[in-house]
């Protein structure tokens, strides 16, 4: 049975990694899973340098979801190589970097510090909704996307993966402005912007008034997007948004995902990635599938 | 520190929407007087945990003491002797003991903690308490100290808030311990600045991972933070008790 899949010249042991910002850089969760078991730990957001994010409160609960305005807190990369990095040298799974930025420069400064570490892929975040500048602004308008992935493929040592917003009026488009601009592949989706409020107090649930939805709910039309994108590009595609369980992974990867990332549901159960690719390798003994490659875009 | 489903051994109503829970779990033998789990509902649309402060343990038994205060914890007080009940803990760091004669300050549902707090002080305990109306754990808290009550409509002890309180009754202890809301919080740093003692303060924050992963939780602190490099600290792991001088509230 072969779980492998491979994304533009990196081979993963599986097709299972971490959502950005819901793993940290796997620290915390080495305590409850063998980081080795996964396909690859995707890192928190860094910035060029440290960044203190939003106010409080940040994350909210919506029905079969969360919403979360954290704004990008992180260290910086000085001390994301020195610690973080240093920390993931230590296990045989894969590492993905994903990077933010408020210009082009500090995105570059980023990829050309990560040149020579022995991170494995890029993943360059232009859609989180919950910083003024940047992030978004580069994820929302084909031509600013494609100029900031031109420019980061410029630097880049590693593949890039360009992770595109929902928050768009066609998702087609903005994979395919990724693709041309030279992305090696694309991810989705970031999160949904949306408002909670509380209505006992008279007050928006978070402190940045909006923030990004999550988690289960926005599963059905993160499959949608991924099938609309995968079907748009030929690069390959991590699909994510709401993953609890492997049907949901394998569910993913028939609409075209070639891995899949687990985000919120991480904080429901801290062993949901281990039992995802658990759950993938008896949905292949079960259904007699000996390759999961064949499982991507099936449908 | 582990996710696991632990069984309910008992569960009463001991005060309006205040309930008892205790659990059998050998998580119970980890945990230290100030730090909490995670309880997560059986309904899995409300996907993240519910911070609970552990009240007090006994061998494999830990006894959470909270308040109805939405849809989760509406759920766990329906919760009857041999439900499975989901936790993930012991989590963050507790209160340093002190041998010093300490005063322990709490308000609502801040209270809990510290009965196992004042149970593993070995010096002497001035136990001041604020509560809404009607109070709670008082009764258990004075066995191991002076107990001072302060209640919003002054149905006992001095009307008003556990600083009214300490207005009236002159403290002599060295070392303040302190959870509840962030007023109250901000009252006993002052006092203490006053009072040229240290403070110790347990503090609440919205959580999502509960173990220091996603950044949620964050509280101001005078310094960086050895997380971030900037002004925030996690209450979830670098907490959720902090000197007082450490965090701005
Ligand atoms: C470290 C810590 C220790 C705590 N200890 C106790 C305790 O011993 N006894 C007790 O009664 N309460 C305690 N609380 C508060 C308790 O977590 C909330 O009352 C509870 O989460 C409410 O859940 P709910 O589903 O009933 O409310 P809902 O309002 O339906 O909850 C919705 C979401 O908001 C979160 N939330 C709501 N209120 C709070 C709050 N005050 N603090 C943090 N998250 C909140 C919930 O966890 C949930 O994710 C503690 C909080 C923290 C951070
Ligand atoms: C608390 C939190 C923090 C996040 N931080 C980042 C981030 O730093 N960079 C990023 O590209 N995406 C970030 N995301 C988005 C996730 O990686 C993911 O795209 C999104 O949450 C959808 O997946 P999910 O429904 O499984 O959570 C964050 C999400 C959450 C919930
Ligand atoms: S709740 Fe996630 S860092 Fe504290």
């Amino acid at each position: 049975m072969n779980t492998q899949v491979s994304i533009a010249g990196v081979t993963f042991q599986n097709p299972v990694m971490t959502a950005s910002g819901t793993f940290g850089s796997g620290m915390e969760y080495n305590a409850f899973v063998d980081l080795n078991r996964l396909g690859a730990v995707v890192t928190k957001g860094v910035a060029s340098v440290p960044w203190a994010g939003n106010k409080t409160p940040r994350v909210a609960e919506t029905y079969g979801g969360m919403l979360n305005a954290i704004g990008l807190q992180n260290p910086g990369i000085d001390l994301f190589i020195e610690r973080d990095l240093a920390f993931l040298k230590q296990y045989r799974t894969r590492v993905i970097v994903n990077v933010c930025g408020r210009t082009v420069d500090e995105y570059v400064t980023v990829v050309e510090r990560l040149a020579d570490t022995s991170v494995d892929m890029l993943e360059i975040n232009v859609s989180c909704p919950n910083v003024k500048e940047g992030a978004i602004a580069f994820g929302q308008d084909t031509k600013a996307l494609s100029d900031i992935t031109a420019a980061i493929k410029k630097k880049a040592k590693q593949p890039v993966i360009m992770k595109l917003s929902p928050n768009v009026t066609s998702i087609s488009e903005m994979a395919k402005a990724a693709e041309a601009a030279g992305a090696d592949a694309i991810s989705l989706i970031n999160t949904f912007t949306a408002m909670k409020i509380d209505i006992y107090r008279r007050r928006f649930a978070l402190a940045n008034r909006t923030g990004g939805l999550s988690g289960p709910a926005i599963k059905p039309i993160a499959v949608r997007m991924v099938y609309e994108a995968s079907h748009a590009v030929s690069i390959p595609v991590i699909g994510m948004g709401g993953i609890a369980n492997a049907e949901d992974a394998v569910e993913f990867m028939m609409a075209g995902a070639t891995a899949v990332a687990v985000g919120a549901m991480n904080f429901h159960d801290p062993y949901t990635t281990v039992r995802v690719i658990e759950g993938i390798e008896a949905f292949m003994r079960d259904q007699k599938i000996d390759d999961v490659n064949s499982l991507i875009g099936c449908v | 520190m582990e996710k696991q489903t632990a069984t309910v051994l008992r569960q009463e109503c001991i005060a309006d929407g205040i309930y008892s829970m205790w659990i059998k779990t050998p998580l119970a033998n980890e945990a230290c007087p100030g730090q909490f789990i995670s309880v997560y509902t059986n309904n899995a649309a409300r996907l993240l945990p519910r911070p609970i402060s552990i009240c007090e343990t006994k061998q494999d038994c830990l006894r959470i003491v909270y308040r109805i205060a939405g849809k989760g914890t509406e759920e766990f007080s329906r919760y009857h002797a041999n439900d499975p009940v989901s936790i993930l803990g012991p989590l963050g760091n507790g209160f340093p003991l002190s041998g010093e004669d300490a005063v322990l300050i709490a308000g609502g549902i801040g209270i809990p903690p510290m009965l196992a707090l004042a149970k593993a002080l070995t010096g002497k305990k001035e136990i001041v308490l604020g509560y809404r109306s009607t109070p709670f754990l008082q009764d258990e808290l004075s066995a191991f100290g002076d107990v001072i009550l302060a209640t919003e409509d002054g149905c006992t002890g001095t009307r008003g808030t556990v600083m009214d309180a300490i207005a009236a009754h002159p403290l002599s202890g060295k070392v303040i311990y302190a959870c509840g809301p962030i007023p109250m919080l901000r009252a006993v740093k002052e006092y203490a600045a006053a009072q040229n003692i240290p403070a110790w303060l347990s503090l609440e924050e919205r959580m999502a991972c509960g173990v220091g992963a996603c950044l949620g939780c964050v509280c101001e602190s005078t310094e960086t933070d050895a997380h971030s490099l900037v002004n925030n600290k996690r209450i979830c792991k670098d907490g959720p008790v902090f000197a007082a001088s450490e965090v701005i509230l």
